[in-house]
């Protein structure tokens, strides 16, 4: 709502911040630069410590033991919440019930003693912002899940916060309105041009939505990089198979003449881009469904391809494509076949061959 | 310095203060109390002597032997009231089950002892009912006779305990629980005996202990039927009667206290582990039949005849205010207004004070119940729990045991300016009044506390609200039903309290209008006046339960309304 938003954007440096609720670690040497205007997102299951990073940044929960928080250049690991200038806008909204939405979105220029002439301006544009100028009136209960998500996302960005922080908003909305209200948000962001963290353990909706994210798991951050980065550049197993399906398989490496492959103790063997690994590394490789070409077994082999044999021992339609599971050797890869009306299918036991695009494997340390 | 501490100083100063307030008015009366009980009276030295000394007397044998039969007795009379009614509303399709609620809140309305004497007089040997059964059978019933009237009296006032929790038990069976059960085979008093019964059973307990702890520490019920032979009226005319050096009133003081914490304890037994919240979402309690025409005729006849008993004491009460003479007859010889304008003339006094008090501690109540509700759930103050424990352990000290304590620790502090013991000074009556309420307020401000989501303060603090402000403008505005609710509740009981008043108005100008009720019904004449006064408490506490109801449900509407709408389909 500022003239130069991209001026006033500020960023979040999180320096070695270790935390944990009373003897259980929450966050352990978490280190992080989010830049200014950027839209970040803490990706990660449940207990990761996602939520407790963000809430770190807006001042709620426990004083971490170690480590410095900074908004833009501003130290603020010490100060209350109220001290701290963020935006954050909760998983279930946080609509005080016995305020009018008006009165809700007033509170925190309110607080921040603005003149009342203002606060009226300024809460008709946030609202008008959020399309809700004519609920003005309602009180929360009054308004659906979407309605009551803009009213919490105009009271933040009211007070024109240095940053805004999303905890999970989506989560409380029917699948439909949950794409709807992502585009509204990562429209209004672009508008206001706000650095903004958004935590989800979505991995579509991190996808669709940031600029770049970082993967948690355990209280530490696993990997930071653009959404399609760590779908392609996964660097461990838990990114890799977080961030959408995966086949992974564990096998060593083999140097023969000048040729590295990756070997299984069933007899795969995928040639590699002789590199990093030391002969006899123990590896894993990934395989993502899309990259895995099914056909029968009597089908030649396709240029620049590794051909596994295997078996169908389940199938699931998706709509869009088929899943096949086949056995080959010891392991069960999940490949994916593109659907289409008429399409011939793979029964269960129907001897199939894999066709796997050398390309595309990723070799990674176990 | 860091940012939980910060925002802890003004918590942590108000605990201090409500910790000390606490501990003088509480803790250190109640500890006096047990002390002197152990203590030699000549030496000073601690002994067992006085214990041995109450159980070598035959008096307090019986004293003890009926205090505990009267206790046992109500809850089983209570029980036979509330079983068949809970089983009504929680069974059937029953058009009475709003009059069965009704019931629920009239113990709230009156105390047992101001419809004692309005209740001897309609059931005594003498009274309207013997006289009429007299008259068509040529029998009497001793309903009033000695023991039995305070049994009668207190399972008619304090039945609803039992009908609130049992329902309430009852109510949260889910349908599913019966379902499965007969899905797997069970039926009729099989499914009863194995799923319903233990699943209802807490409630039973909770609602008996209450009963029991309730009766066994009244000291206005005995008192006013004129039964001596307990451990409370004891208590009492030993204080009052030998002085507060005699021994016996605090041994006893010490069996009251320890019963009370044996009966509390038990139903924190009985509830322990147990909150079968059964319920499932959109499934409804047990399932509930339509009654065939002569078993709906049989319900109502139930639900009238504990009704009328139930409002018995009411009846009796308004006669009593408008009769001339009542004595031998079944009704009152004439009816006249002569009775309420001598309250007015004389007994405003009694009327303003009972205002003055129960207002003063219901708000002392709110304010330090709101106070504790929020520290014990909001900060991490390490002895948070024990101000928590010490605010609601006032519920297992008889109103007895509080004036005992109060009139032995503070009558030698001189209060400054008035020169006056502390004792002796109305403002003590205040003080006894908010700790025996505070347990209520408080239970009514922690749930409340309990509705208000954390995150709607953090909301605020995030938008630049300091941790006082926040409470101001959205923890007790969200607060602001349970509050009303804690303050009615603490204002409409200690309104009519009499156990610890009557140890501690000093003069006849300090005293509420329990403490009037009680002295007018100490003679014949002043029966009257006495039931008018009585009527007067009745309407008080009527009209303030009743507002505080209609406050309760509006605020409700208003929030909430399409959750009303849902939850009423």
């Amino acid at each position: 709502m500022s003239q130069h938003p991209e001026a006033r954007a500020v960023g979040v440096t999180i320096d070695d911040i270790t935390l944990s609720f009373g003897p259980t670690p929450v966050l352990k040497n978490v280190s992080l630069v989010i830049e200014p205007g950027e839209f970040f997102t803490f990706l990660g299951p449940s207990g990761s410590g996602k939520s407790t990073l963000l809430r770190l940044i807006a001042g709620f929960g426990p004083v971490p033991s170690t480590g410095r928080v900074l908004i833009g250049d501003r130290e603020v690991t010490q100060l209350a919440p109220w001290e701290r200038n963020v935006g954050l806008v909760f998983q279930n909204y946080a609509l005080w019930p016995h305020m009018t939405v008006r009165k809700n979105v007033a509170f925190g220029l309110e607080e921040r003693k603005t003149p009342p002439q203002e606060i009226r301006e300024r809460v008709d544009a946030a609202l008008d912002l959020v399309g809700l100028l004519k609920f003005a009136d309602r009180r929360p209960s009054q308004l659906s899940g979407g309605q009551q998500q803009r009213v919490a996302l105009a009271r933040t960005i009211v007070v024109e916060p240095q940053i805004l922080l999303l905890d999970e908003p989506l989560s409380n909305l029917d699948a439909n309105l949950r794409v709807q209200m992502r585009r509204e948000i990562h429209d209004l962001q672009r508008k206001l041009g706000l650095t903004t963290i958004f935590v989800t353990h979505d991995q579509e909706e991190a996808n669709t939505i940031s600029d770049r994210m970082a993967v948690l798991n355990a209280g530490t951050i696993q990997q930071v990089g653009s959404p399609m980065a760590l779908y392609d550049e996964p660097v461990n197993r838990f990114v890799a198979s977080f961030l959408g399906t995966a086949n992974l398989v564990n096998g060593t490496l083999e140097r023969s003449s000048d040729k590295a492959q990756f070997c299984t103790t069933d007899g795969i063997r995928i040639p590699v881009v002789d590199g990093e690994f030391q002969t006899g590394a123990e590896l894993v490789a990934l395989l993502r469904p899309q990259c895995l070409a099914i056909s029968t077994s009597e089908a030649p082999a396709f240029e620049g391809t590794v051909r596994l044999e295997g078996k169908v021992v389940h199938r699931e339609f998706l709509g869009s494509l088929l899943r096949y599971s086949v056995s080959v050797g010891e392991h069960v890869l999940v490949v994916d076949d593109a659907h289409q009306s008429g399409h011939a299918l793979f029964d269960l036991d129907n001897s199939v061959s894999l066709h796997l695009d050398r390309d595309q494997v990723r070799v990674l340390a176990r | 310095m860091n940012a939980l501490s910060r925002g802890q100083f003004g918590p942590r100063a108000l605990a201090v203060v409500l910790g000390l307030f606490l501990l003088i008015f509480l803790v250190v009366p109640v500890v006096k109390v047990v002390f002197v009980a152990f203590q030699d009276p000549n030496t000073g030295a601690l002994t067992l002597i006085n214990f041995v000394d109450f159980f070598n007397t035959s008096l307090f044998q019986e004293s003890f032997v009926n205090s505990f039969y009267v206790a046992a007795m109500s809850v089983v009379l209570s029980s036979i009231f509330a079983l068949p009614l809970a089983y009504f509303t929680t069974r059937f399709n029953f058009g009475g089950t709003v009059i069965i609620q009704t019931l629920g809140i009239v113990p709230l309305i009156m105390p047992p002892f101001v419809g004692a004497v309005a209740m001897a007089l309609l059931f005594g040997g003498n009274g309207s009912v013997n006289l009429l059964i007299d008259e068509w059978f040529g029998f009497t019933i001793p309903f009033m006779e000695g023991l039995n009237g305070v049994i009668f009296v207190e399972s008619v006032h304090y039945f609803p305990f039992i009908l609130i929790n049992l329902s309430a038990a009852l109510s949260n069976i889910d349908r599913s629980m019966e379902e499965s059960a007969q899905n797997l085979g069970a039926s009729g008093l099989r499914l009863f005996r194995r799923i319903v019964f233990p699943l209802a059973m807490p409630g039973y307990v909770a609602g008996a202990s209450l009963v029991f702890l309730k009766v066994f520490d009244d000291l206005g019920t005995p008192l006013l039927l004129n039964i001596n032979n307990m451990l409370a009226p004891q208590a009492y005319l030993r204080i009052t009667s030998i002085g507060i050096s005699d021994p016996m009133g605090y041994v006893i003081s010490v069996i009251l206290v320890a019963c009370s914490l044996l009966a509390l304890w038990t139903s924190f037994l009985a509830l322990k582990g147990k909150d079968y919240a059964t319920v499932q979402k959109g499934g409804g309690g047990l399932s509930k039949r339509d009654l065939r025409g002569w078993e709906k005729t049989a319900c109502y006849a139930v639900v009238i005849f504990i009704l009328l008993l139930v409002l018995s004491p009411h009846i009796g009460l308004a006669l009593l205010s408008f009769g001339t003479v009542w004595s031998y007859s079944v009704l009152p010889d004439a009816f006249t207004w002569a009775h309420y304008a001598t309250v007015f003339d004389t007994s405003m006094g009694y009327i303003n004070n009972t205002l003055l008090y129960a207002g003063l501690a219901a708000l002392i109540d709110v304010i330090f119940a709101t106070a504790i509700a929020y520290i014990v759930w909001r900060t991490q103050l390490s002895w948070r729990k024990w101000l928590d424990f010490a605010a609601m352990g006032a519920v297992a000290i008889p109103g007895v045991v509080i004036g005992i304590g109060y009139l032995r620790t503070f009558y030698d502090f001189n209060v400054p300016v008035i020169d006056k013991p502390l004792a002796t000074w109305w403002v003590i009556i205040v003080v006894a009044l908010a700790i025996r309420r505070l347990p209520y307020a408080l239970r009514a401000c922690v749930a409340a506390l309990q509705q208000v989501s954390e995150a709607l303060e953090e909301a605020a603090e995030n938008l630049g609200a300091t941790k006082s402000r926040t409470v101001r403008r959205i923890v007790v505005p969200l607060m602001s039903g349970g509050i009303l609710a804690g303050f009615i509740t603490s204002f409409a009981t200690a309104s009519v309290e009499l156990s610890a008043t009557i140890m501690l108005v000093s003069s006849e100008s300090d005293a509420p209008l329990a403490y009037g009720i009680y002295e007018f019904m100490q003679s014949a004449s002043g029966r009257g006046p006495g039931a008018a006064l009585g009527i007067i408490a009745v309407i008080i506490v009527g009209i303030a339960t009743y507002l505080s109801h209609r406050f309760i449900e509006r605020r409700r509407e208003e929030r909430t309304p399409e959750i009303a709408v849902t939850a009423g389909a």
